[in-house]
């Protein structure tokens, strides 16, 4: 258990700096690169808990998708390279503030129910397990979301397509 | 890992492996980029391509590596000197993750995944990212129209290649690859197991929307408008020189060698002969 130890350390070391540099760095495309060392680590975490489909799920989704998206939206707004004056907002206490209330709340929260329970020596969980469980057990909260993302993904289309008659209204 | 009957222990498995990986990847880049860059498409144009370093030039590109090492190591001016050396590493970096779940002989496998090809989608994707730094930190607008063609056009062709893939899976039953492996090798066609059931045979349509879709993920012809030369000149790599582009160079006929090898582990019963057993 040593070793696992000894890489959460480094891991949450990692995790932590590259979150306080999200908020402090002044360019847009450099907070968006150290959200995904966060997202990296937070799936590093996953694996040392031996939950290894959810760990390659948060790489192929939060890192090959979502800060790809965030990139693609940086870059075709025209990020500057280099240091930006308007990229600190004027709410930057009170955000703090609240930035740290929520935290002590989850810390104290993770406290209180789990107390001083272990991990068992073995957590690892096969991809066979979470297929099972989520086609049995989960099978109606999976179903919902599977719902609900496809009418997403059906507005995003009906809005991002325009009727042919509206462009000759445009013209 | 006992090929030789010798047991070894896991730091020495890692050091073994890691040597193998690091020496295979830049090798099958240059055979590759022999083969099809300098000779095939040579053939195609009627001409012969590089015959003067060594025998029909097969030397040639080790003597073209060992000039990019001598180049001068250039920035552009205005470029984000941090994200655009780290560019061309994260895309070689995907494709080193890329080889660890590739068998290639019962035992020859780096680490054997319970996830294989999820996995393996899964690393091919982070190779987007180090082609958007790339382009934006050149502080070029070739470079960053390249990267944002070359994003779209990976993110596009990854939906066929995913489902090409779900195929495979549901008829062996596991994303282990391995597990792919041996489910084509003890399969039976009709009840005649010799030569195994190689998925081609019932999925072709799925393998020729691999191979599509994996041509359009390296941006070889003809799906090469992200490094169109006479629109946008190279692309990405416009501002990039010596071992920097080369980083580039291996990383594109490297995973091209892997995505090959994933199509025969997939499609065409990998490192499973027929007559022999597994």
């Amino acid at each position: 258990m040593v070793a696992q130890n000894i890489a959460f350390g480094v891991m949450v070391g990692i995790m932590g700096l590259s979150a306080i540099r999200v908020v402090t760095t002044r360019n847009v495309v450099h907070a968006a690169l150290y959200l995904m060392v966060v997202l990296a680590t937070v799936a590093g975490l996953f694996l040392l808990l031996g939950a290894e489909f959810l760990g390659i799920t948060q790489v192929l989704i939060y890192i090959g998708a979502v800060i790809v998206l965030f990139l693609f939206g940086i870059m075709l707004t025209g990020a500057r390279i280099g240091k930006e004056k308007l990229l600190s907002h004027r709410n930057k206490v009170p955000a703090l503030m609240i930035a740290t209330v929520i935290t002590a709340v989850s810390i104290y929260a993770a406290i209180d129910y789990f107390g001083a329970d272990k991990l068992p020596e073995e957590t690892r969980t096969s991809t066979k397990e979470v297929a099972n469980s989520l086609f049995s057990q989960y099978i109606i909260p999976f179903e919902v979301a599977s719902v609900l993302l496809l009418a997403a993904l059906i507005g995003a289309i009906v809005i991002a397509r325009r009727e042919p008659h509206e462009e000759n209204l445009t013209k | 890992m006992s090929i030789f009957a010798i047991e070894l222990a896991f730091w020495q498995q890692t050091i073994i492996k890691m040597v193998v990986v690091a020496a295979v990847i830049p090798a099958a880049a240059l055979v590759l980029g022999y083969v099809f860059l300098l000779k095939m498409m040579s053939f195609m144009q009627s001409r012969l391509g590089p015959m003067e370093a060594g025998p029909h030039g097969t030397l040639q590109l080790l003597a073209d590596g060992l000039k990019f090492l001598q180049k001068e190591d250039i920035f552009p001016d205005k470029a984000d000197r941090r994200l655009f050396a780290l560019a061309p590493v994260v895309v070689l970096v995907s494709t080193f993750l890329l080889f660890v779940a590739l068998p290639v002989s019962p035992e020859g496998i780096v680490a054997r995944l319970d996830t294989g090809i999820f996995y393996a989608l899964a690393v091919s994707s982070l190779s987007v990212v180090g082609i958007m730094i790339a382009g934006w930190s050149s502080a070029n607008k070739y470079a960053l129209m390249g990267s944002l063609r070359a994003a779209g056009q990976l993110i596009a062709y990854e939906l066929p290649l995913v489902l090409a893939v779900v195929g495979v899976v549901i008829q062996a039953g596991t994303l282990d690859l391995q597990g792919i492996v041996l489910a084509q090798a003890n399969g039976e066609i009709f009840g005649w197991g010799a030569i195994g059931n190689p998925f081609i045979l019932t999925q072709f349509v799925g393998f020729a929307i691999f191979l599509t879709a994996v041509q359009a993920e390296l941006t070889q012809p003809p799906f090469d408008m992200p490094v169109a030369e006479s629109e946008i000149v190279g692309g990405y790599q416009v501002e990039y020189t010596g071992f920097r582009f080369l980083f580039f160079f291996m990383a594109e006929f490297g995973t091209a060698f892997v995505f090959a090898g994933l199509a025969s582990v997939l499609f065409l019963g990998g490192w499973y002969f027929p007559g022999f057993d597994t």
